[in-house]
């Protein structure tokens, strides 16, 4: 029994040993020709896309990956100037105006062809360079085609529907306090009715909608895409969509079970920028470049479900099928978004809690 | 006195990794203005309020469901009595998003974002913490001291009242306590099952310091936080201070009679269906098994028992030496009992973010590396460790040292014959639950960013955060083999802790 109980504490020790041993040629980030990447944990990239980059410019990324947007936007605030890494990777333009006002960011303007075809409208966001848009996205009201058709039921037709007695009880949002496609959602009735939003909501509760802490809960758990969901309307993404074929069907031809309530789309851009206080700048600079390279933003849409930010990069078949991207989509300005977003999260609350 | 010195490196753990960060990212939001609005505003008083009785109520409900369970794996001898045990741990593991969506999944319409559905669920994950602290000392005061007391005349209920409930008490309080603070901290469940209109204080300091970065009430809220808890544990500590373990010295061996088939069919049957319910729903829904092999999860399975293994080495190590200083007795006794104890009700987003502008500094740049997610994990694993521990050394009666003395041992024969054979299985208990706890650590692992790639748990979280059936099901795929791991792991550590095979010392 001492034995075992000796030879537990050596494979113990030699575990410890390895451990500390792997932490230690993770903290490389000292050398110049390495940067690290700070990220949000809905960052995903196939594996070995940074190799062409690193294969070209001698650079190596490592990508250092924690809690949602919000919360990385406030530490990356928190640690201005003294920054956890090199380049970071998903402000949205409902955070961007909080990340500029403090600094975080050292200003860069892309250059080249890659620079050429970027959406006007998010580059309109940031006059100054101090962030790179790298993705464009909607938060937008999904709907299960298939319960509707089974029950013979007329799908909602947009916003307006929502509040129609017909579809009383089978909405599910996310609390925008605690969810970001929440906060989008209600960024949208602000964009859409004006100060008629909290009417709107009135009615929204009126019409029994159910409140959910998070997107996970209401997607996964109380859609009726998910097993036992009794909801078919929820506020989701403009690509939802896209996981909603059936796995064998033909990328070409694919349709989705899902529908999108186009005129709810609330549009998300997300911004890359220079941390400021790192000594590797024109290394991060490349960084930046190659995020907006063909390769890299034709990796996105189907790991991380975002449109390319770039006019002219294709999307796969299945994508360009089933994900929806407004042409003219529901927006605020980032600068409005700031000033105003606890009153109106306030407001919110006091009417639907 | 050679024990107390064994307070120094868990004492400075704390400091290093506990009290200097805490205070750093409390600091730098501290005004009294901050104050003033929590105690104006009524929310914030609401929430509190709540979050109080919450917890109050889950830890009744946990001790209530936890007794009975308790008694019969301490008293009765059965076949797979050492597989229940081991099994009341998975639910440790298992990621809150994932028991929550099986809740969800279990509970009727209308008790779904209700109250009853967030003590349920704090039940279903914390009646482990009082089987397992209470089990390994109710087993070791045997049948003897009751015999002597039926002897003289006691009815069983005289003996439960005058020599089972006072030995007992001191391991029951620490468990108690620290359940309660599971659930005073309670993020997720809180989330996922009360609904948005329920809040409390750890939702709150996260929404304030992750989402809206307004430190200035979030440092007002941490400190009420800590300092309601502070007073709290010094409370039960004195109310524990009666002398205790004096009835009888314990023995160091398995005193379980045969099992009465009723009873436990009575106890047993129940808490199966309860505790396996979730599981079973889990099954249902999980799918693409092949997939959990891939590469990802592979890597993320891997990362995460290295950092459980770190973890459970580190919080045994130091909560061993923490116990033995505070069985020892002396001035700071109580003072390192509160504090070993208070990461467990500290937000994890304030030790999160107390991390990221402390160790910011080279040569301690620490942000980023792989061993801050295991001190974490460690910090929230030593009072497991202390707790299981610190009952068992009090009750050991002093004269079997002093015999021992006598007889002429060196003080480390005695505690290698006397202490550490009682202690061990205690010890094992608690690296077992440090190990689980690390495991299925969600919190804070989320706050600390990782260049190590996901934890499992987070893995899970991220692919549920995903569209699609694929996903989905993957998630709770990975979520069983989480579940599985953890029970292998927790059967073998059983098997190492000799105390439950050897009867021969009565």
């Amino acid at each position: 029994m001492t034995l075992r109980i000796r030879r537990a504490g050596l494979v113990a020790a030699t575990v410890f040993i390895a451990a500390c041993s792997s932490s230690g040629t993770g903290e490389s980030s000292d050398k110049t020709d390495s940067l690290t990447l700070v990220t949000h944990d809905s960052f995903y990239v196939s594996e070995g896309i940074f190799d062409a980059f690193t294969k070209e410019t001698g650079i190596t990324v490592t990508v250092a990956q924690g809690a949602d947007a919000g919360t990385l936007v406030n530490q990356a605030i928190l640690t201005a100037g003294k920054p956890e890494g090199d380049v970071l990777w998903g402000v949205d333009n409902t955070l961007l105006s909080r990340a500029v006002t403090n600094k975080l960011f050292e200003p860069y303007q892309p250059k080249g062809d890659t620079a050429k075809d970027i959406d006007a409208s998010a580059l309109a966001l940031v006059p100054n360079f101090d962030a790179t848009p790298v993705d464009r996205g909607d938060v937008c009201v999904n709907v299960d085609r298939g319960w509707f058709e089974t029950k013979g039921i007329k799908p909602p037709a947009g916003l307006a529907d929502l509040t129609d007695p017909t579809y009383k009880g089978l909405a599910v949002v996310q609390n925008p306090t605690t969810s970001s496609p929440g906060l989008a959602f209600l960024m949208a009735t602000v964009a859409a009715y004006g100060d008629g939003w909290t009417d709107y909501w009135k009615k929204l509760r009126a019409n029994d909608v159910k409140v959910v802490d998070g997107w996970t809960t209401a997607y996964q758990s109380e859609f009726t895409r998910a097993q036992g969901g009794t909801r078919p309307i929820v506020v989701s993404y403009g690509t939802s969509p896209v996981a909603e074929v059936a796995p064998d069907a033909d990328p070409a031809t694919a349709t989705a079970a899902t529908d999108v309530l186009t005129d709810s789309c609330f549009r998300q851009v997300e911004f890359a920028g220079i941390l400021r206080g790192t000594k590797k700048v024109a290394a991060a600079k490349k960084l930046i470049d190659f995020l907006l390279s063909d390769q890299f933003q034709g990796d996105m849409p189907l790991n991380m479900f975002v449109f390319p930010i770039r006019s002219s990069v294709t999307v796969p078949p299945i994508f360009a099928n089933t994900a929806v991207l407004p042409e003219k989509p529901l927006s605020l300005a980032p600068a409005e978004i700031d000033a105003n977003r606890e009153t109106w999260l306030k407001t919110w609350s006091s009417i639907m809690l | 006195m050679l024990t107390r010195w064994a307070a120094v490196p868990p004492v400075i753990a704390l400091a290093v990794f506990f009290a200097w960060p805490v205070t750093a990212i409390i600091s730098r939001g501290f005004e009294l203005d901050g104050f003033q609005e929590v105690f104006r505003d009524g929310t914030l008083a609401r929430v509190a309020w709540f979050t109080m009785w919450q917890a109050t109520a889950s830890t009744a409900l946990t001790l209530l469901a936890a007794l009975p369970l308790t008694f019969v794996l301490a008293r009765y001898r059965f076949r797979g009595r050492a597989f229940v045990e081991s099994a009341l741990v998975v639910p440790f593991v298992l990621p809150t998003v994932v028991v929550g969506a099986a809740f969800l999944a279990l509970l009727p319409e209308r008790w779904k974002q209700s109250v009853p559905a967030i003590l349920i669920a704090h039940v279903f994950f914390n009646v482990a913490v009082v089987v397992r602290t209470v089990t390994p000392l109710w087993r070791q005061i045997g049948q003897r001291p009751l015999d002597a007391a039926a002897t003289l005349g006691a009815t069983p209920w005289h003996a439960a009242r005058t020599i089972t409930w006072p030995m007992l008490r001191p391991a029951l309080i620490s468990a108690a306590s620290i359940v309660f603070l599971f659930c005073f901290t309670s993020f997720g469940i809180v989330q996922l099952l009360g609904g948005p209109r329920r809040r409390t204080l750890e939702v709150e300091i996260y929404r304030r310091t992750a989402q809206l970065l307004d430190l200035r009430t979030a440092a007002a809220l941490a400190v009420v936080q800590l300092v309601a808890l502070a007073a709290a544990l010094v409370w039960t500590d004195r109310r524990n201070q009666q002398p205790t373990a004096a009835v009888g010295s314990l023995t160091a061996t398995d005193t379980a009679a045969a099992a009465r088939p009723m009873v436990l069919a009575a106890v047993l049957l129940p808490a199966v269906a309860f505790f396996s319910a979730p599981l079973v729903a889990l099954v249902v829904r999980a799918g693409r098994w092949s997939t959990i092999f891939h590469d990802d999860a592979r890597a993320a399975l891997w990362l995460s028992v290295r950092t459980a293994v770190l973890a459970a080495l580190l919080a045994t190590l130091l909560g061993g030496l923490a116990a033995v200083a505070i069985a020892e007795g002396g001035r700071g006794r109580r003072w390192l009992n509160a504090a070993l104890i208070l990461p467990l009700g500290t937000s994890a987003v304030t030790i999160g973010f107390g991390f990221l502008i402390t160790f910011d500094e080279p040569p301690f740049d620490l942000r980023g590396s792989f061993i801050l997610v295991p001190i974490a994990h460690a910090l929230i694993g030593m009072p497991f460790v202390v707790r299981a521990a610190v009952p068992v050394l009090q009750a050991i009666s002093s004269r079997q040292r002093d015999a021992a003395a006598t007889l002429g041992a060196s003080p480390w024969r005695v505690w290698a014959t006397i202490d550490f054979p009682r202690l061990r299985r205690s010890l094992a208990v608690g690296f077992g639950f440090a190990f689980a706890i690390s495991l299925g650590e969600f919190g804070a692992s989320s706050f600390l960013a990782r260049r190590s790639g996901p934890t499992l748990p987070i893995l899970i979280g991220q692919l549920l955060g995903r569209p699609g059936a694929v996903n989905r099901e993957r998630a709770y795929a990975l979520a069983l083999m989480l579940a599985l791991v953890t029970a292998l792991v927790i059967v073998s550590l059983e098997r190492l802790s000799p105390s439950e095979s050897a009867g021969n010392q009565r």
